[in-house]
Parts: C-alpha cells; sequence; structure tokens
C-alpha cells in the first residue's frame, strides 16, 4: 500500500515517463479508491498535454549570459 | 500602485523566455527570434529615458518586440511585389479550369485557429511559469522545456532527486492553478 504523497510523486515521474513497472502498479492500484488522487492524476495528465501542445521554446543560459553583456556594454 | 521603473539588469533573467517565445511562434525561426529579442533589449536601453512608467516593464518590451517582429517582415518584402499574393489558376493539367471557389480555405473548418490558439497557450504558460517561485521554475523548465535527465538537473543545481520531485510537484500544482484561472476560464 501506497501513501498518497507517495502516489503523487509517481505521478509527476509518469509525466516526464520515469515511473518504473512496479510503481506504475502500485500507483494504478492506488487510484482505483483514492478519488483525490484520480482527479490530481488526471489534471496533471492534461498539464503534460498543454505543455506539449504549446510547443514552448527557452533560450539556453549561455545565450541568456551573451545578452546580458551586450545589455551592460550599452547601459 | 507602485510606479513602475526600469531595471536592465534584470531583463534578460525575467523576460527573455517570455520574449523569445512571443517572437518565435511568429517568425517560426529560433535563430531570428533570438536575434530579434537582442535587437529589443538594445533598441529598449536605447530609448530607455522615454519610458514613463504608465505600462510595466514587460509590456513595454512586448510593444518593442512587436515592433521589431514587423520590422522584419518588412525587410524580407522590401519589394513591393513580393507583397502581392497571386492566385493563379492551377497549372496542373488534371485541375485547369477548375473554378477558384476550389482553392478558397474551407470556412467551416477551424484547423487553422489551432496554431493561433497553440501560440496564445504557450504564451500563457509562459506566464504561469515566470510567476513561479525561481527554484520551481528553474526545474520545471529544465525538466519540462528542455528535457533534460533527472541525474543531469541533480548534479547542476546541487539537489538530490526526491528534493527535485518535490520541487516538480509544487511547480506543476501552481502551474495547474494558474492555467486554470487564465487559460480554461478566459
Amino acid at each position: 500500500m501506497i501513501s498518497c504523497e507517495k502516489a503523487s510523486t509517481i505521478c509527476n515521474k509518469k509525466q516526464y515517463k520515469e515511473a518504473t513497472l512496479l510503481e506504475q502498479i502500485k500507483f494504478g492500484i492506488h487510484l482505483l479508491f483514492c478519488k483525490a488522487c484520480a482527479a490530481f492524476s488526471k489534471k496533471n495528465k492534461k498539464l503534460t498535454i498543454l505543455c506539449d501542445k504549446a510547443n514552448l521554446h527557452n533560450l539556453s543560459e549561455q545565450e541568456k549570459e551573451k545578452m546580458k553583456v551586450k545589455i551592460e556594454l550599452n547601459s | 500602485m507602485t510606479e513602475n521603473s526600469l531595471n536592465p539588469a534584470s531583463w534578460v533573467d525575467k523576460y527573455a523566455d517570455y520574449l523569445f517565445n512571443y517572437a518565435v511562434v511568429r517568425v517560426s525561426d529560433a535563430e531570428i527570434a533570438k536575434d530579434l529579442v537582442q535587437e529589443t533589449f538594445l533598441a529598449a536601453l536605447k530609448s530607455a529615458k522615454n519610458y514613463q512608467g504608465a505600462a510595466s516593464e514587460r509590456t513595454w518590451l512586448i510593444a518593442i518586440l512587436k515592433r521589431k517582429v514587423i520590422d522584419y517582415y518588412r525587410k524580407i518584402n522590401s519589394k513591393k511585389g513580393k507583397a502581392e499574393v497571386r492566385i493563379n489558376y492551377s497549372s496542373q493539367s488534371d485541375s485547369a479550369g477548375d473554378w477558384l471557389e476550389e482553392n478558397v480555405a474551407d470556412p467551416f473548418s477551424t484547423l487553422e485557429n489551432d496554431q493561433i490558439e497553440n501560440a496564445e497557450l504557450g504564451q500563457a504558460i509562459q506566464e504561469c511559469i515566470s510567476k513561479l517561485p525561481k527554484k520551481q521554475s528553474a526545474v520545471f523548465v529544465m525538466k519540462t522545456i528542455r528535457g533534460l535527465s533527472t541525474e543531469d538537473i541533480c548534479n547542476e543545481l546541487g539537489i538530490n532527486p526526491s528534493n527535485l520531485w518535490v520541487m516538480v510537484h509544487r511547480a506543476r500544482t501552481n502551474l495547474m492553478g494558474c492555467l486554470n484561472e487564465n487559460w480554461f476560464k478566459l
């Protein structure tokens, strides 16, 4: 039996495909009788889908550093 | 409300990703988008004395970036003819002589909206990320957007995995709440 706290961690790991098979089975059983975690899992999945859909981009740290240097030179 | 003021030293940390995302969906090229963001910062510095504090820093920067994006499209379309849209009969032999109506976009299709919606969604998510506490956003960005492995992030930030998952959990719950308010209830 696992606690809700553990279940939520597994749920988060699942979003990044890092949960082991054993964890996933434990999580599945937990979801059967825990409404709260089931709801959380549903929302969590939705967030993952949204993030994928938005196709987010970020600048790398080096590029940011370069920008900072340029700003300082010009200010 | 307090008077808005400019703080160029913190621009990159606070707004670079937000501006970059804004640019990248509009010019669909990461390199060009990066240059535009850079130009925006420089232009902002130059005209900093004109900033009156009426809008927030971010709104002001976005306004400059918007002009930069427009300028970019003007530049690549500098020859007048390039900007014209020409519709010709299809030259392929099997559809030659078909009417123009068949080339017009389907008015009942909603597929075209998807891209616009996704761009706005990206904006909303980025905004929510920028509201997170610094540590949480760092972990979330590394994990979700840059797709780094758990091990790499732990090494870089000097934390242990269970610590990382707690941070991810908090970031995700915050984001859910934020998106619930800013995205689903619009």
